[in-house]
C-alpha cells in the first residue's frame, strides 16, 4: 500500500478516482477547487468546469442516469446555486452512483456566510458522509458512491475548509474494476418527474430514509472509541478531532454519516451516561435531532454556533480554562488585509469609480477587493452574479439624477455564472443602469480557472472563447465599449459617459490577470521614483498598488518609493503622478 | 521525541512562498515516519495577506490546529507576520525569523504604525531567536524567489531529521529547472543558521 501526504480534496479525488467515476463536474469555488484541479490528473475521469453549480450538478445527473458514476464539486453556497436539481433528484434517485461534494466554509474564511449544509440533507433528504481527515475523505468518497447505487440515492459529502485543506498521510487503495457499461434505457417512472410519477418516488424517497437509518447502527462508519466510561459525546469531521485533542477520556460515537442517524445506536449509547455533550461546528444540527428523540444532551448551550469550533474553543467551552498565550504583543498591530496584486488590471477600474463618485452594485470575485481603502468603490456584495440585478432595483427606486451613479461591476466568470440573466432583464424591462465587466480572462479569485469565456477547458485543451461584447449584444444591449483599464483617461472617459447615458450600457474592461497561468502576463522591469520630483503629494498612494511605500521621514513631507521586488512595471503610477516623478526603469 | 506531538507555524504574507515550504517540510516529515497534519487557509488571504501555516507531527496527531501558548518552533517569513503569531509559541520556543520588513497597506497609508523595535522585541520575549537574512541568502544562490527554501534550510537544525532526506525531498517536489538554485538556497540557509548558533 502506498502511503502519501494529500488533502481533504486530493484525497476526494483520489478516492473518485479509485471508484471508477466517469464523470467529474464543478464550478471553483474556496474551499473545494482542488478537487477538480486533482481528478483532471487521472485520465480515466472526464473532468470538466461547469459555468455554475446548477448546471454542474445537471451534468452529473445526466452522466448517472446514463449509468457512469459521477462526482458534484462546490462550495457550500454553489449548493444553494444548485438547489433546483438537487432536491428532485432525490426523488429520481440515480443509475449509476452520484456524490455531491459540499465544501462548508465555518469562519468565513473566504466566503460571504457560513451556512451550515448539512441541513441540506434533512432538507433534501439525501444522505450525507462527513469526512474528519484525508483518509476518511477518500475513504467516504468511494463508500458514497457505493451507497448511492445500494440505495437508489445521490450522497452528500460534506468537507469543511479544515478537512479540505488539511494534508494527513493516507494510504491509497486500488480502483475497482467491474463496474457495468454505461447504457441508457427508458424508465419514465424512476426519470420523468412530473406529479404522478413525483408522487410516488416520495414515497419510495421516505422508505429509503428510514431503511438507510437502520442499516447506519451497523455500520462500521459510526463507530463508538470506548474511554474511560464517564462522559459520552457525539461527534462527527473535524469536530471529532477536536473532541479527541481536549477529551481523550471520554467515551465517543463518531458518526461518519450525519444524515439520517443511527436513531437506535444514538439511543443506546446515550443511555450510558449522565452526562452528554453533541460536540458540532455551526448549527445543533445532530443536537436537535437527539434532542426531538428525547435525550437530554449538551450542546449549544456550551458551544458556539457562530465560527469554528477550535480545540481552544473547545476546551474554553467545556473545561472554562483557556489556552494561554506566553506573550502577547502589548502594542496594537498593523492588519494586514488581502489586496490586488500589483498590476492588477481591476486597480484603475476602482480608482476610476471612486473619482468619478459612483454608487457600485458589486459582485463577487478578486475585484471584491476594490471595496477597501484607498479605492472604497464597491458598496455591495450579495453572491454571484447579484450586482446587475441590484444595479436594476436600485435604478428603479431613485431619482434619473441618483440613478445615474448607478453601477453594476462584475467579473467575466461571474457574469457568465449568472451575471447574464440579470443583463437580460435589464435591457427586456428597460432599466437604465451600467455594467462594467472586469474581463481578466480568468477565474482569479480561486486561484486562475478557465471559464467558457478563456478560451480553454478545465484540461488546458483550446476551446470555443465566448464573444462577450456578441453576447451581450444578442440581449439588447446597444451601448457597448471595450477599454484598456491600463489606460486609465480613456477608461475614465468611457466610463463616465456611459453613466450619463440614460439607457443600458456595457464597458468590458479587458486586461489580463498578472498571474494567468497559461500565457503569463509579462512583468516589466519595476518603476523607480525620482526622489527629486516627488512631492510627496500621496496622489499614487490612492491607487494602493503593493509595491507603493511610503517613506514618511524622507524630504519635508515624505516620500513614495516603489519596491522593486513587488512592483511589476504595470505603468498604471506614472498616470496618476502629477509632476512626472515616475518613469524610469529599476535596473537589473 | 515520537510519543509527544510537536507544533510547527510558519507564517509570513501571502505570495512569499510559505505553502511551498510548509509542503516540504510536511512531506519531509511523513517520509521520516511520523505521523503529520498540516494546515493552512487559502483564498482570500493569499492575495498579500497575513498567511500561517500549521504543522503537527508525532506518533498519533489528531487536529491540525496549534492552540495558544503550545507552538514549539516559528519559522516567519517577515518581521510583523513573525510577531503576529507569537502568541502561539510557548515558553521557550524557538523563532527562526527573515530579517525582512512588507508594509501592511493600512502603515503606508499612514493609518497604522509598523512595531518598533520588532527584532529586539521578538528576541527578548524568545531567546532563542535567529534572525537570517533570507533575500540575502536567496540572491547568492541565484534567484530572490528561493527565499522560502533558504528559511527552511535556516530552521532544519531545529529537527530530528537528516539533511539528505531534505535533499531528496526537494529534489522530488522543486521543478527540474529551478532545482539547482533551491538545493543552493537551502544549504546557505543551513551554513548561515550553524555559523550564527
Ligand atoms: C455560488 C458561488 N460559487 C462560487 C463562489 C466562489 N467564487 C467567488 S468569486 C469567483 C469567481 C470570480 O471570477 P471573476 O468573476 O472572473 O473575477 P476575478 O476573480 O477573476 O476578478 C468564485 C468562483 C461563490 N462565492 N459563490
Ligand atoms: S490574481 Fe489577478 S485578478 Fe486577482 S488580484 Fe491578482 S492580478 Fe488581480
Ligand atoms: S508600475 Fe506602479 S502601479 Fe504598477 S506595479 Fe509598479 S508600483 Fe505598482
Amino acid at each position: 500500500m502506498k502511503r502519501t501526504m494529500l488533502s481533504g480534496n486530493e484525497a476526494i479525488a483520489r478516492g473518485a478516482f479509485e471508484a471508477g467515476v466517469k464523470v467529474a463536474s464543478a464550478y471553483p469555488g474556496t474551499p473545494s477547487t482542488e478537487i477538480l484541479e486533482n481528478t483532471t490528473q487521472y485520465p480515466t475521469i472526464d473532468s470538466s468546469w461547469a459555468p455554475n453549480e446548477k448546471v454542474a450538478l445537471e451534468v452529473g445527473i445526466g452522466a448517472s442516469f446514463g449509468g457512469g458514476r459521477a462526482l458534484v464539486a462546490m462550495k457550500h453556497v454553489g449548493v444553494n446555486v444548485a438547489a433546483d436539481p438537487l432536491f428532485t433528484l432525490s426523488y429520481t434517485g440515480v443509475k449509476g452512483g452520484l456524490v455531491l461534494v459540499t465544501a462548508d466554509d465555518p469562519e468565513l474564511h473566504s466566503s460571504q456566510n457560513e451556512q451550515d449544509n448539512r441541513n441540506y440533507a434533512k432538507f433534501a433528504k439525501i444522505p450525507m458522509f462527513e469526512p474528519a481527515d484525508s483518509q476518511e475523505a477518500l475513504d467516504f468518497t468511494r463508500l458514497a458512491l457505493d451507497v448511492s447505487e445500494q440505495f437508489d440515492t445521490p450522497v452528500f459529502l460534506r468537507t469543511t475548509t479544515r478537512i479540505s485543506h488539511s494534508k494527513s498521510v493516507v494510504e491509497l487503495g486500488d480502483p475497482v474494476t467491474d463496474l457495468p457499461v454505461p447504457s441508457v434505457e427508458k424508465n419514465p417512472a424512476k426519470f420523468v418527474m412530473l406529479p404522478g410519477n413525483a408522487r410516488k418516488r416520495h414515497v419510495l424517497v421516505e422508505d429509503r430514509l428510514q431503511r438507510m437509518e437502520v442499516w447506519a447502527c451497523q455500520q462500521p462508519f459510526n463507530r463508538i472509541e470506548a474511554g474511560e466510561g464517564k462522559v459520552g459525546v457525539i461527534t462527527s469531521g473535524v469536530s471529532y478531532l477536536y473532541a479527541k485533542e481536549i477529551l481523550p477520556h471520554a467515551d465517543i460515537l463518531k458518526l461518519g454519516m450525519v444524515y439520517p442517524l443511527p436513531k437506535q445506536l444514538i439511543r443506546d449509547f446515550a443511555n450510558r451516561y449522565d452526562t452528554v455533550y453533541v460536540i458540532e461546528e455551526l448549527d445543533p444540527f445532530i443536537e436537535e435531532q437527539v434532542r426531538a428523540m428525547g435525550i437530554a444532551v449538551h450542546g449549544k448551550d456550551m458551544l458556539p454556533i457562530c465560527g469554528e469550533l477550535t480545540p481552544g474553543r473547545l476546551k474554553k467551552a467545556l473545561t472554562g480554562e483557556e489556552s494561554k498565550a506566553f506573550f502577547t504583543p502589548k502594542e496594537p498591530l498593523p492588519n494586514r488585509p488581502p489586496n490586488m496584486c500589483p498590476g492588477c488590471p481591476h486597480r484603475s477600474v476602482f480608482l476610476t469609480l471612486n473619482r468619478l463618485k459612483a454608487f457600485v452594485t458589486g459582485d463577487i470575485g478578486c475585484y471584491t477587493l476594490g471595496f477597501m481603502e484607498p479605492l472604497s468603490a464597491m458598496d455591495t456584495c450579495i453572491c454571484m452574479g447579484a450586482s446587475i440585478g441590484n444595479a436594476t432595483g436600485m435604478s428603479k427606486v431613485l431619482d434619473a439624477q441618483e440613478a445615474q451613479r448607478i453601477v453594476a461591476v462584475i467579473g467575466d466568470s461571474t457574469f457568465l455564472h449568472t451575471g447574464i440573466n440579470g443583463l437580460m432583464d435589464m435591457v427586456y424591462n428597460k432599466s437604465a443602469a451600467t455594467v462594467l465587466i472586469l474581463d481578466n480572462r480568468t477565474t482569479a479569485m480561486t486561484g486562475r480557472q478557465e471559464n467558457p469565456g478563456s478560451g480553454y477547458t478545465l484540461a488546458g485543451e483550446e476551446s470555443y472563447q465566448i464573444d462577450l461584447e456578441a453576447l451581450c449584444r444578442s440581449v439588447g444591449v446597444k451601448h457597448l465599449t471595450v477599454v484598456d483599464p491600463y489606460d486609465i483617461a480613456h477608461t475614465r472617459k468611457v466610463i463616465k459617459t456611459e453613466m450619463e447615458r440614460p439607457e443600458v450600457s456595457v464597458v468590458i474592461a479587458r486586461r489580463a490577470c498578472m498571474l494567468v497561468k497559461r500565457d503569463p502576463v509579462k512583468r516589466l522591469a519595476a518603476l523607480v521614483v525620482d526622489a527629486e520630483k516627488c512631492t510627496g503629494c500621496k496622489a499614487c498612494l490612492a491607487l494602493g498598488c503593493p509595491a507603493i511605500e511610503w517613506q514618511p521621514d524622507a524630504g519635508d513631507k515624505g516620500k513614495a518609493v516603489i519596491n522593486p521586488l513587488l512592483c511589476c512595471g504595470c505603468g498604471l503610477c506614472p498616470q496618476v503622478c502629477h509632476f512626472d516623478a515616475i518613469g524610469g526603469r529599476h535596473e537589473g | 521525541m515520537k510519543d509527544k506531538v510537536t507544533n510547527i507555524l510558519i507564517s509570513g504574507v501571502g505570495g512569499q512562498g510559505i505553502l511551498l515550504a510548509s509542503e516540504v517540510l510536511s512531506e519531509v516529515l511523513m517520509l521520516a515516519g511520523y505521523d503529520v497534519k498540516k494546515n493552512e487557509i487559502h483564498g482570500m488571504a493569499q492575495r498579500g495577506g497575513s498567511v500561517v501555516s500549521h504543522i503537527r507531527f508525532g506518533t498519533k496527531v489528531y487536529s491540525s490546529i496549534i492552540p495558544e501558548g503550545e507552538g514549539d518552533l516559528l519559522l516567519g517569513f517577515e518581521l510583523l507576520e513573525t510577531y503576529r503569531y507569537l502568541p502561539l509559541l510557548r515558553q521557550g520556543a524557538k523563532v527562526v525569523a527573515n530579517d525582512l520588513k512588507i508594509l501592511p497597506p493600512p502603515v503606508t497609508l499612514g493609518k497604522e504604525k509598523y512595531p518598533e523595535n520588532i527584532q529586539e522585541k521578538i528576541k527578548k520575549a524568545f531567546p532563542d531567536t535567529l534572525l537570517v537574512n533570507g533575500i540575502e541568502l536567496a540572491t547568492r544562490a541565484g534567484n530572490p524567489r528561493t527565499v522560502n527554501v533558504a528559511l527552511l534550510g535556516s530552521m532544519v537544525g531545529a529537527l530530528p531529521i537528516e539533511a539528505e532526506l531534505w535533499r531528496e525531498t526537494l529534489r522530488r517536489m522543486v521543478p527540474e529547472r529551478f532545482l539547482d538554485m533551491n538545493l543552493m538556497a537551502f544549504d546557505l540557509g543551513r551554513q548561515a543558521a550553524s555559523a550564527q548558533s
